[in-house]
């Protein structure tokens, strides 16, 4: 009894958020895995689906909960200098590989400053701040910094800082290092198949270093390609998870009144996806900030949430998401507001040049919203052209500037300064890439306010910086912002604590169980 | 010409086809009075079923638009295609097969080979091709179309000329010194006429499906309105919602059947050596 309340009490204290259960050992997960990962060796891969299986093979020193605060993962505690530059983790010292080796902060070192160096582009972009990563003790890893960098508590993420075993890959060439077939990491599950074009089997690791997790016996990945059948694997009962984006849109609504289903559209604080319209402010009619503030009224953005997506996500307020760290909704909001849209026009004297708009190729969600927005900018008066195009068009012509408004969703990484500011910074505009200040916005103000807030210490600093960064950029309507996107995961009600942090089922399967 | 309408009138087929095309056409002129609004406009609850409301008779679509003003403005979409792309096929393929066909040798070879090329290709995949290539637009739709549908026009005058070619009045034309262009044009293409009307009768049909098949998959013009488009985006919320693919479905084969019917009809009253016995 007594070991069951600790091993209890220890499941409560790790996932803050969970409600209080009596968690059951024991079941397969049976999950949706889409589309197919490229590889399961998550120091060389991070896109979505490698990390949603690999994130329960390996493990990184923290995990976030929703609003973003660090959680122990492979570090038990931690400090942080009151200078901001020395960053302290102390781990758990009763770690093992999945091949028996014990782990140690070596590891964390060589990860860190040697393997994700090379093979993780967004990482070494947060690593130019580091002076120098050590390892005094066996379990006790510092980071030292050149200069104090506001983020810095948030990259120690699955996805960002996977933990890696040095005596795997010390020495050898990554890339083609057979272990990648096969990975070994710390995490709660380990890897026994996969069979490419039908499923990737975990096992429970044993040895976990917390006692009692994880609580399932196996995680099943079913690989389905066709988006209907997956949408029928779940009816039938074949799975029983589906993450986010696994399901069309509208099927969501259909699959969710089935019963004991349960929805959710948690788990993506940390990435944040941000939907917004690139307004060209180089030339055109979108160069007038009167014209794209009278986008912004012109746009019925509740229906657009409530039409096609389910009523999941929230239409945003600003260019921070509001679960992405230093939001404020103290800036100039945007309802739907037709008359106000036309007064604007009618003050720059909008002389009906048509704009083109370009949708994103991403299916018919996407290119529904198109048509519904471009119907509500026509309403105010507004001169529409819909470009068609396909995916390498689109990235061809954002890159190019050959447009006048253009759909997109971007991450934001829970901080302004990883996710957000390279939309907006001056120093960010050049032809050639799609994700960079591609509207072509200057703001000397801008550009001081995203570069004073990503070394400021202390958070009540930096929130100040990027208040009133957020209310500048809401005044001048840079992008037309659109939703915060809520990527469902729809799954049967029994399984318990799927979803417990910010990261969510990326995040791995660690806290979750299956009532019976 | 009371001839001719007392022989069309004859295939029944073809009066009724005469009668659904005549209804879609008043249906296309009159979209503007009957739907002031734009099809694209929000009107109601999306996917409101049909026959709940009498303003919204068939219902809305996953936006909230009304699918009876959809239908209106797609009718102008595909007739407009279909006539077009039409034409400008004649206008390819009249002139290749009539050069072909009147000074054979040579320069038929070479134009029937040149034909033959086209006809190789699978009409459907060029045009795939040719709308992506040249980004959807109606321009590029109605190009494509033509391209893909030339050929048979080309074969066909090809071989009405060669046929007219030999006859005494084209020879007496070349012995009193009339130029070729005013032989083919003056004596011999007037007198290809019924074939190419009949062949462009089902052209259009053709052509109007085509335009669907294209807007299905999503390389309509995504400006307008059109009956493929309808279908391409009700084919995923076929479970929830089947009014959305049924309608627009309905309307294409009552559209390309009518034509097709015409077509019988007219060849029945322009060639009426080969109509059959009993009509």
């Amino acid at each position: 009894m007594i070991k069951k309340l600790s091993l209890l009490a220890s499941s409560m204290l790790l996932a803050a958020n969970v409600a209080y259960a009596d968690p059951v050992t024991g079941g397969r997960a049976n999950a949706v895995i889409q589309p197919e990962p490229p590889s399961l060796m998550l120091g060389l891969v991070q896109n979505g689906p490698t990390q949603m299986v690999a994130g329960n093979i390996y493990e990184s020193l923290l995990r976030y909960d929703e609003n973003l605060e660090p959680m122990p993962q492979l570090a038990k505690s931690w400090e942080i200098a009151s200078d901001g530059l020395t960053y302290t983790f102390h781990l758990y010292d009763n770690v093992k590989w999945h091949d028996g080796e014990p782990f140690s902060a070596d590891d964390v070192v060589f990860s860190a400053d040697v393997f994700l160096r090379e093979t993780h582009a967004r990482l070494r972009n947060s690593l130019k701040y580091v002076e120098s990563i050590t390892a005094p003790d066996a379990t006790t890893v510092v980071f030292k910094l050149k200069e104090p960098f506001g983020p810095f508590i948030g990259i120690f993420e699955g996805g960002t800082m996977p933990i890696v075993p040095k005596h795997i890959y010390e020495g050898t060439d990554y890339k083609s290092n057979p272990a990648n077939n096969t990975p070994i990491g710390t995490g709660p599950f380990k890897f026994v198949e996969w069979v490419k074009g039908s499923h990737i089997l975990l096992q429970k690791n044993e040895d976990y270093y917390i006692d009692g997790l994880p609580y399932l016996d196996e995680i099943y990945w079913h690989v389905i390609p066709d988006a209907a059948s997956r949408a029928v694997a779940y009816e039938t009962g074949v799975v029983d998870i589906l993450p986010g984006g696994s399901v069309e849109n509208f099927d969501v609504g259909r699959l969710t009144d089935l019963p004991n289903t349960c929805v959710t559209d948690k788990g993506w604080e940390f990435i944040g996806p941000l939907s917004w319209m690139w307004l060209n402010n180089n030339e055109g009619p979108t160069a007038d900030k009167r014209f794209r503030k009278a986008v912004m009224y012109a746009m019925d953005r509740e229906f657009a949430k409530d039409a096609l997506w389910n009523g999941l996500g929230k239409v945003a307020q600003s260019p921070v998401s509001s679960s992405t760290r230093f939001f404020t909704d103290d800036v100039t909001q945007y309802d739907y507001n037709p008359e106000k849209a036309k007064e604007l026009l009618a003050e720059m004297g909008y002389d009906g040049t048509p704009v083109r708009l370009l949708p994103l190729p991403y299916g018919e969600t996407w290119q529904r919203w198109a048509e519904a927005i471009k119907q509500n900018l026509e309403e105010v008066g507004i001169e529409v052209e819909m470009v068609a195009t396909d995916v390498a068009g689109w990235n061809q012509k954002i890159s190019e500037w050959d447009y006048d408004m253009a759909f997109t969703y971007l991450y934001q990484y829970g901080d302004p300064a990883l996710g957000v500011g390279r939309t907006y910074i001056s120093s960010n505009i050049a032809k050639g890439s799609p994700w960079n200040n591609v509207e072509g916005y200057k703001n000397p103000k801008i550009d001081e306010l995203f570069a004073m807030g990503a070394t400021a210490v202390g958070k009540d600093a930096r929130q100040e910086i990027y208040t009133e960064a957020q209310q500048i950029l809401t005044d001048d309507v840079p992008v037309a912002w659109l939703l915060e996107l809520g990527f469902p995961t729809i799954y049967r009600c029994n399984v318990k604590d799927l979803v417990t942090t910010a990261i969510g089922l990326n995040d791995g399967f660690r806290d979750a169980y299956i009532e019976k | 010409m009371k001839d001719f309408w007392q022989r069309f009138k004859r295939n029944r087929g073809a009066v009724i086809g005469l009668i659904i095309l005549a209804l879609v056409i008043l249906i296309a002129v009159f979209a503007p009075i009957l739907f002031p609004q734009s099809p694209w406009k929000m009107v109601q609850r999306p996917f409101l079923p049909p026959f709940e409301r009498d303003a919204l008779l068939l219902g809305t679509d996953a936006l909230g638009r009304n699918v009876m003003a959809g239908l209106a403005y797609g009718a102008q979409v595909s007739l407009i295609i279909g006539l077009i792309s039409t034409v400008a096929s004649l206008a390819i393929g009249i002139p290749l097969g009539a050069i072909a066909g009147y000074f054979g040798g040579f320069v038929d070879d070479a134009l029937m080979r040149f034909t033959e090329f086209f006809q190789t290709v699978p009409n459907f995949a060029l045009a795939i091709v040719l709308v992506a290539i040249f980004e959807p637009s109606v321009e590029s739709i109605i190009g494509a179309i033509a391209i893909v549908s030339w050929p048979p026009v080309a074969r066909l005058v090809r071989g009405e000329v060669l046929s007219l070619r030999s006859r005494e009045y084209v020879e007496a034309a070349i012995l009193s010194g009339q130029r070729n262009s005013t032989i083919i044009l003056k004596q011999i293409l007037p007198n290809t006429l019924s074939p190419i009307i009949v062949l462009a009768s089902l052209m259009v049909a053709t052509a109007i499906l085509l335009e669907s098949s294209l807007s299905f998959l999503g390389l309509g013009d995504p400006n307008l309105m059109s009956w493929g488009y309808m279908i391409g985006a009700a084919r995923t919320v076929i479970r929830q919602a089947w009014w959305l693919s049924l309608f627009p479905g309905v309307a294409i084969i009552l559209t390309v059947l009518s034509l097709n019917l015409i077509g019988e009809g007219l060849n029945d009253a322009l060639n009426p050596r080969l109509s059959r016995k009993g009509k």
